[in-house]
């Protein structure tokens, strides 16, 4: 009894922080600006399904593909025996679904089981590659700290679950077989590993150690879930959940199309019509919108949500003909960057208000302008992304401040757009000169 | 030795007078008008619209910068202003069809024109070639002079990437009878120049490597006999990254458009 009224208690307090917290993320994402991504459903949930259900885009590079589908499906079809254990937990039985199921429970179980196995062996080579083999995207400096930390958490973590997975199993095989299972009978569950390694590891325990052990690993694989549930919203895992919407909200569009900005468009009308007053006043009630992006707050909710979604992989920057060439460009960084300002931002503006300042800001404190000026906008960031993020679209919105807002630019960059605006060409030639070739 | 002669480029306005419309406009853009290297490419295109009869006509002085390395620079207002008048002058004309030699300007015309009320079908010259000689119009000769000669081919990240053509240059290099050999990093891996996002016209940032030279490493890697490319930018970054190198006497860097026009003894 005590033990329904604990777990009753624990599935409450999990789901309520975890809701709490995705609310937070929900609402510090919607800070951004209004961007439409809901058309073209049809699309959308093809994109959805190839890329993130799928997994299309990672196997470009078919090793961490395998490795990383194996924890993926194991993650995924897990969940169905979390069902049975959500049961058993709340009704106080044991192995609800045994004995309807049958043969096909037998078959879910071992299934399970063998994914777990591969999950193991992929965690571990993944531990490998991150703190032994030091694949050059896993050692950047961005990842120094925290996130170096996070990535090994999330992996042990996957190892405890795994073990806790095969001590729950694994014991009460044993049980089973000594007629000693709160499971009714005696026998062999028949399960593809544990019934193998359950004698091997657990044969000689008394009854009461087993017991304890079956519950160890019962407790200990909901307590990881419940845990890893409420750490994903803190940890850069969070693409377990948000790549599902981010890549059914992807840009649709040819990746060489950059947003047009509609402001602008309407201040160039008026420039160019000659009808119009140029002394009117301005709509009394239209507050004019920055141009381009300083902080989180001016970037669309969608450049918001890939921050969120960025798993910190690193494909991004591995593939930056900037990067590669030891500039201080990281789209990665900048991914990283803009989730870490919008979180500290949508406290502050939680604590303090809507009227929140704290004299901090994405680019200058986060992005420096040395950064965003390296992006040759070559699209292989984007292009490389398994889960369809956009750094480039954050880069050029940040470009934009700086030119129209603040003027600042790499000075060839203005003399640059001074030639356009004089004579129609990025270089100083007269637009007299234009056919001059054909006669050459 | 290039044979001296002059070239009969129709300008859209001459075309009106005499009361004629042109199937397509040839956009030339600042680089094919201004640029000595991509003058070439220019001609070489107008070379090849002639030997087809294809009725062509460019702009001449009523042509003006796309706003492309403007909008890549952060400065919507001078990409906006660009533009709204380009788009003045093609509709005036009423406009219909447009090639180029050059991914950037293809580019914006193409994906960023429309919002602005420009609304044109525009396609790349490797896709006109492609077209014309897979119609009939353009007949490569017999062992040409590239037959079985390696050329490897850069992808413009404005071409490839930003708008999947891969396939119509790789074609026409075949049709060449040449060896075309892939760089490691090709198609949607290709790296970049380092010409991009209005990189083109200032210094690059302090690093350990100019982005040319790494991209040219991957070109002379292939041990081809010649770099093609689709781009005049990239065009300019592999030259001197092969000048780099020293290679200029091992190396060629030629347009899609020129390999074509040589091949076809135009």
């Amino acid at each position: 009894m005590i033990s329904l009224i604990l777990f009753a208690i624990l599935l409450v307090l999990a789901s309520g922080f975890f809701t709490w917290n995705m609310m937070k993320v929900r609402s510090n994402i919607l800070l951004g600006r209004e961007i439409n991504r809901s058309d073209r459903k049809g699309e959308r949930w093809k994109t959805l399904l190839l890329v993130a259900f799928g997994q299309k885009k990672m196997f470009n590079r078919p090793i961490p593909a395998l490795l990383h589908f194996c924890i993926y499906a194991a993650f995924v079809i897990t969940q169905i025996e979390l069902i049975e254990i959500f049961v058993d937990g709340l009704a106080g039985t044991h192995r609800v679904f045994k004995e309807s199921l049958g043969g096909f429970y037998t078959f879910m179980v071992s299934f399970i089981e063998i994914l777990s196995v591969l999950a193991f062996i992929a965690t571990l080579a993944f531990l490998a590659r991150r703190n032994l083999l030091k694949i050059p995207r896993f050692v950047k400096s961005e990842l120094n700290g925290w996130p170096k930390l996070d990535a090994n958490l999330i992996l042990f973590a996957e190892i405890t679950l795994i073990c806790f997975i095969f001590m729950m199993n694994g014991a009460d095989e044993v049980l089973y077989s000594q007629g000693q299972s709160h499971f009714e009978g005696t026998g062999s569950f028949g399960f593809s590993i544990s019934s193998l390694i359950g004698q091997w590891l657990f044969g000689g325990l008394s009854i009461e150690s087993l017991h304890l052990v079956e519950r160890i690993g019962w407790w200990g694989h909901i307590l990881m879930v419940f845990g890893f549930l409420n750490y994903l919203p803190y940890s850069k895992h969070f693409h377990v959940v948000l790549a599902f919407p981010n890549t059914f909200y992807s840009n649709l569009d040819a990746k060489g199309k950059f947003s047009n900005m509609e402001a602008v468009t309407a201040e160039v009308k008026l420039m160019l019509d000659p009808n119009a007053d140029p002394y009117a006043a301005p709509a009394a009630d239209v507050v004019p919108q920055r141009f381009g992006a300083k902080d989180v707050a001016d970037l669309t909710w969608k450049n918001l949500l890939d921050s969120y979604t960025c798993t910190e992989c690193g494909r991004c920057t591995s593939v930056c003909p900037a990067n590669q060439t030891g500039k201080l460009l990281s789209p990665r960084k900048i991914m990283m960057d803009t989730r870490d300002r919008l979180v500290e931002y949508g406290d502050g503006l939680r604590k303090n208000g809507k009227d929140f300042v704290d004299g901090k800001s994405l680019l200058g404190d986060y992005i420096s302008e040395e950064e965003i000026w390296a992006c040759t906008s070559c699209n292989a960031c984007v292009q490389e992304c398994p889960i369809n993020i956009d750094p480039l679209a954050i880069i050029i919105d940040l470009r934009r401040f700086l030119v129209m807002e603040e003027s600042k630019m790499p000075t060839e960059l203005a003399g640059m757009l001074t030639n356009i605006e004089n004579n129609g060409a990025p270089w100083q030639f007269s637009p007299a000169d234009r056919l001059k070739w054909s006669e050459e | 030795m290039e044979n001296i002669q002059q070239l009969i480029v129709p300008t859209m306005s001459e075309m009106m007078a005499s009361g004629e419309t042109p199937d397509i406009l040839f956009w030339v853009g600042c680089s094919g008008s201004f640029d000595d290297r991509a003058k070439k490419i220019t001609k070489a295109v107008v070379k090849i619209l002639h030997a087809c009869d294809v009725k062509f006509a460019v702009l001449g002085t009523e042509e003006s910068c796309t706003g492309d390395p403007a909008k890549r620079a952060g400065n919507e207002f001078t990409f906006q202003m660009q533009a709204m008048m380009n788009i003045q002058v093609l509709d005036g004309y009423e406009v219909k069809k447009i090639v180029t030699a050059c991914p950037h300007c293809f580019n914006t015309l193409k994906n960023e024109y429309p919002e602005l009320g420009g609304n044109y079908e525009v396609i790349h010259h490797t896709q006109l070639i492609q077209d014309l000689i897979n119609t009939g119009k353009l007949a490569m000769k017999d062992g040409g002079v590239f037959k079985g000669k390696k050329i490897t081919f850069h992808d413009p990240c404005y071409l490839g990437r930003a708008n999947n053509v891969y396939e119509a240059p790789r074609e026409l290099v075949e049709k060449l009878d040449a060896e075309l050999i892939e760089m490691k990093r090709c198609k949607t891996n290709g790296l970049c120049c380092g010409a991009g996002g209005a990189q083109m016209f200032k210094e690059a940032e302090k690093g350990n490597k100019e982005i040319n030279v790494e991209r040219t490493e991957d070109a002379l890697e292939t041990k081809a006999e010649i770099i093609a490319t689709g781009c005049p930018f990239c065009n300019t970054m592999m030259t001197d990254g092969v000048k780099n190198f020293n290679k200029e006497g091992e190396i060629q860097v030629l347009d899609v458009a020129e390999l074509i026009a040589t091949a076809a003894d135009l």
